[in-house]
């Protein structure tokens, strides 16, 4: 479709001023990092700048020990975003690909799972964590509760709704010839879910990564309800810390927010183009 | 791909963790007490403990570790330290007992300490007071007891809610301390029509203005008064509040506009700034939020006289210490460094640091106070009784009701929402309280 | 292909695939729900048991809370009557869904669908706008507190509303914290809306259009009448997305009020946060709240999911 050029023009234009709009409150957060404290004192954050430097930046990273904390994330992140993608895909595969009799009912019931806000079931699951005994490789607290298996599985549970969700609708436009054709040729089921309908699923799955992602690395409600070492947490959780630090400074505390937001911003970077790959290679079929 | 079975695993388990959890008949009486058992993990005295701590603001923070390591250094008691910032160590504080505390923590003095303390979440540590008892005074000693008269906190420091100013701005406009309130409404018309905030105001954190409700009801009504209504033996609907709230409508006018979306800290920069004239709240916020260089003009008063009977003899003045979680590990350990704590050797080493609070042992006048700590000792001495501050004095969700309820207060106040959040605060305490 | 006609194998495989997302939903996320379910019936701090006895038969001590008991549907009619945060929050929601559904969901999806357009400078615009859907929560009450902020804010800055007479209270004022809360939410949910939506879009056929064009058909037309019904599975998942995020919503306000919302920002999933996850815990309460915003949120979508779902069983 070939757009006219009055109303490309205006589609520009419309952007242009959503970009701006979008973008200020981000900028103007940058722009406050960047001052010193003292000067956004005496002449407010709507000033113009007397020095610009990056000293907030520099004293975020050393005084809150944030490579300790971006490290927890990863630990965390990197294993309950690969968890949740597998187990969402196998099951999406069997509900939306076979079919099996209480495929609606499981549907909602994951979905629905995924309804529930986290306040509602925090109770029962503290208590659930401090019953449940792990070795202690696996947590020093010898629980489930105060542990990173601990919010990697709470993480992967409560994600699964969506993801179930998304997948299962992603996978139900996938023609069903290309099962009826790998059946023919002898496919288990297995083979046909990881090796037939995964790869064309990449669309979806580079979305849900990104936003899985975004989602348990910025997630701090589990994190500072089910693990009681500061130590332990994640950065997001560890911002809090700092904030109580440094409550009259908030410039130095937009810079520190600022730093967590970069390995979220290298995700979709990295993912951004897979995605869009992923997506035209949709596109083909359909 | 991660392995499956991992969690598989773990979520077997859970099952098993479930139903040994919610099984019937027990259901959720399962949940277990555990606090009931007696405590196994004693240790002995040398041995390493880890103190929770929510001493998160930088100065505190390194205030906290100078008395930690002089701790160490006096019982020969390794400790590690788990900072958690201020607001998330409070949210959590009933979870975190509960689950696997540390040796040691930080906490707060008054009903907020009975509340866990009555339902065994701490260890009495009577046998700590023996030694230390000496070193505290009558008020400070009931201020650490629970309800069963054990003791379960050894008090660190407190410090005082009373009327901050710049000294400069005074002496230039010519302005003297208020004594009585009729004093102190005509300074701060005085202040309007010389261009002048007269009050800066803050109320987006929800507790700053509770402080100006418990001074307003101390001047008007008394100690007494006050600790009852804590209590709900005097029901909110009494007149007595509405006088309180009668008092603070004439004030109104003078406290700086918008309090409900400004943070205390943006308060105290309009004071610090010369925009308002004066600032009520704890020596603990304004004055560590001050820049050092501006720190020796600031000054303050005690809250100017209401009713003659009461005079200025009472104020807000929270103490903060450390209790004892009963789930926490070595004890003996964490009773000596206690006993250190409860030293004025060891207050003065904590005071280094921290320019606004002061010391509680018996006559400490700690040699790097400054003239507001000076001055924060001799007013607290004065009076005939210090409160903690309406959320530690009340169950703290009463203290939420008030908030909210003193917020509709700041947004509108005129009679009619007097009268109307008077209703629902009975109302809603009527559910807190009864059972 | 029915489930009886897999060999033995394969059965296993389904079964794995199956039942362990299965268990650990279960475990971890319905078992707790039920509990909560339960917990409404009781008056309990979270400490210590809850005892199978009802809360009158239990000796009351003046400042010793009750241990754990049955307290009936009190809650309930404690929450319909004097809470006072139940029916503002009722509304609040309400006004959020309408909000969502009614500007920030149709944003996301004209911002998907001029991108998707091949717009210049596409994924400069793409990247900007979910920017806001990464970043965390502590960076966002701190961005916005500093766009709001009444004496040093960016918007009162500029238009010159800072002095004591003039401020504006962004998000004090009760008739205006709502409002201001909804641009920061929209802020953050239209970019999560384009997301979804230009993967959607993607997956369009683009012979659909071309075939709409060949029958003279506008680019309005075209959408509306061809792509539009064409994204059916993205269009039910934004649906959802956008039912869940205003009745979940609740992080915004909890950052920006410091878990005590101010008056104008009661919602339910703030009064239950509230209630469950404080220094003392009205757990029994708080879990009614909860049980209540769940009846609210799985009726429609219940309903919604289930026709969903069985129309596009059943042979077209």
């Amino acid at each position: 479709m070939k757009p006219s050029r009055l109303s490309s023009a205006a589609a520009q234009v419309f952007m242009v001023v959503m970009l701006v709009l979008w973008l200020t409150p981000v900028v103007f957060a940058l722009y406050v990092a960047l001052r010193p404290i003292a000067e956004t004192n005496e002449h407010g954050y709507v000033s113009l700048p007397r020095s610009l430097t990056l000293d907030n930046f520099r004293a975020a990273w050393t005084q809150s020990d944030m490579w300790h904390f971006f490290l927890n994330s990863l630990y965390i992140t990197v294993p309950a975003v690969l968890l949740t993608l597998f187990l969402a895909s196998s099951f999406a595969y069997v509900v939306s690909r076979l079919r099996f009799r209480w495929n609606i009912a499981l549907l909602i019931l994951f979905t629905a799972g995924n309804l529930l806000p986290q306040q509602v079931i925090i109770t029962p699951l503290f208590r659930l964590y401090l019953a449940i005994p792990l070795p202690h490789w696996l947590s020093e607290s010898g629980l489930m509760y105060n542990s990173y298996l601990g919010l990697i599985v709470i993480n992967v549970a409560f994600q699964l709704g969506f993801c179930v969700f998304v997948l299962s609708n992603y996978m139900k436009t996938l023609p069903a010839e290309l099962d009826e054709a790998a059946i023919v040729d002898g496919a288990g089921v297995w083979t046909r879910y990881w090796r037939l309908t995964l790869p064309l699923c990449r669309p979806a799955l580079a979305a849900l990564a990104t936003l899985l992602t975004t989602w348990i690395y910025n997630d701090f409600f589990w994190a500072i309800t089910l693990i009681s070492t500061g130590d332990k947490r994640p950065v997001t959780s560890a911002l809090a810390n700092l904030q109580g630090q440094f409550v009259a400074n908030q410039n130095m505390i937009a810079a520190a927010a600022l730093i967590a937001a970069i390995p979220t911003l290298i995700v979709y970077v990295a993912l951004q183009k897979q995605f869009i790959a992923g997506l035209s290679l949709g596109s083909t079929k359909g | 791909m991660t392995d499956p079975r991992l969690s598989r695993r773990s979520a077997l388990k859970g099952l098993a963790g479930a139903s040994a959890l919610f099984g019937a008949p027990a259901l959720l009486s399962a949940c277990g007490d555990d606090s009931e058992k007696p405590t196994a993990n004693t240790g002995s005295a040398t041995d390493p403990i880890t103190f929770g701590s929510n001493y998160s603001d930088d100065a505190t923070k390194t205030a906290f570790a100078a008395l930690t390591s002089a701790a160490t250094t006096s019982t020969k008691v390794p400790i590690t330290v788990n900072t958690v910032d201020h607001n998330t160590f409070q949210n959590n504080i009933s979870t975190y007992l509960q689950g696997t505390p540390d040796s040691l923590a930080t906490w707060f003095a008054g009903y907020r300490l009975q509340f866990f303390a009555a339902q065994g979440l701490l260890t009495p540590i009577d046998d700590v007071w023996e030694k230390i008892g000496g070193n505290f005074n009558d008020a400070a000693k009931s201020l650490s007891k629970g309800i069963d008269g054990k003791y379960y906190l050894v008090p660190l420091y407190n410090y005082p809610w009373v009327v901050f100013y710049n000294k400069s701005v005074f002496a230039a406009k010519g302005y003297q301390v208020p004594k009585t309130w009729d004093d102190f409404i005509a300074l701060c018309k005085k202040m309007k029509t010389d261009g002048l905030i007269p009050i800066a105001f803050a109320e987006k954190d929800g507790w700053p203005a509770l402080g100006t409700f418990d001074i307003i009801n101390l001047r008007v009504n008394g100690y007494d008064y006050h600790i009852k209504l804590m209590k709900h033996e005097v029901p909110w609907t009494d007149p007595g509040v509405t006088a309180v709230f009668d008092k603070w409508r004439e004030l109104m006018p003078y406290l700086q506009n918008g309090a409900n979306g400004r943070t205390w800290q943006d308060a105290a920069k309009a004071l610090e700034n010369k925009q308002a004239g004066m600032m009520f709240q704890g020596s603990n916020q304004v004055a560590a939020n001050y820049a050092p260089a501006n720190l020796a003009d600031l000054d303050f008063f005690p809250y100017p006289v209401i009713n003659p009977t009461y005079g200025q003899d009472y104020m807000d003045a929270p103490t903060d210490g450390f209790m004892l979680p009963k789930k926490g590990k070595n004890t003996a350990a964490a009773k000596a460094v206690l006993e250190y704590i409860g030293t004025a050797a060891a207050e003065t080493k904590f005071l280094e640091t921290d320019h606004w609070d002061v010391g509680l042992a018996n006559g400490l006048v700690a040699p790097t106070y400054n003239e507001i700590q000076k001055k924060s000792v001799a007013e607290i001495a004065k009076c005939k009784n210090v409160s903690q501050f309406m959320d530690r004095d009340t169950v703290p969700d009463m203290a939420t009701a008030m908030i909210k309820a003193i917020q509709t207060f700041v947004d509108s106040p005129t009679a009619e929402t007097v009268s109307s959040i008077q209703k629902s605060a009975e109302d809603q305490a009527k559910t807190i309280f009864t059972k | 292909m029915s489930v009886s006609r897999f060999n033995r194998r394969d059965g296993l495989v389904v079964a794995a695939m199956l039942g362990v997302p299965l268990i650990i939903d279960a475990a971890f996320i319905w078992l707790p729900a039920l509990a909560s379910v339960g917990l409404s019936f009781t008056k309990w701090t979270g400490v210590g048991g809850v005892q199978l006895k009802s809360c009158d038969s239990l000796p009351s001590v003046p400042g010793i809370p009750q241990p754990g008991c049955l307290n009936g549907v009190d809650n309930y009619s404690q929450a319909f009557t004097t809470y006072p945060d139940f029916w503002p929050a009722v509304q609040h929601n309400i006004i959020w869904l309408l909000v969502f559904a009614g500007f920030a969901t149709p944003l996301g999806m004209l911002f998907a669908v001029v991108i998707d357009r091949g717009i210049r400078g596409s994924r400069i615009y793409q990247s900007v706008l979910f920017l806001p859907v990464m970043l965390s929560l502590a960076l966002i009450g701190i961005i916005w507190e500093l766009i709001y902020s009444p004496n040093y804010g960016l918007i009162n800055s500029v238009i010159g509303r800072t002095a004591d007479d003039n401020l504006i209270d962004w998000l004090g004022d009760p008739s205006l914290n709502l409002w201001a809360l909804l641009v920061e939410a929209s802020w953050r949910q239209a970019g999560y809306v384009m997301i979804l939506y230009l993967a959607g879009l993607k997956a369009v056929d683009p012979a659909l259009r071309e075939a709409a064009q060949i029958d003279g058909a506008t680019g309005w037309q075209t959408f509306w009448r061809v792509i539009f019904p064409a994204m059916r599975p993205i269009n039910i998942v934004v649906m959802v997305v956008t039912v869940i995020e205003s009745l979940r919503a609740f992080d915004l306000v909890y950052i920006t009020s410091g878990g005590n919302p101010l008056k104008g920002l009661e919602l339910l999933s703030v009064a239950v946060t509230q209630n469950i996850v404080g220094e003392t815990q009205r757990i029994g309460f708080g879990s009614t709240l909860g049980v209540i915003l769940l009846a609210i949120s799985l009726v429609p979508i219940t309903i919604f999911l289930y026709q969903a779902f069985r129309r596009e069983e059943s042979p077209k």
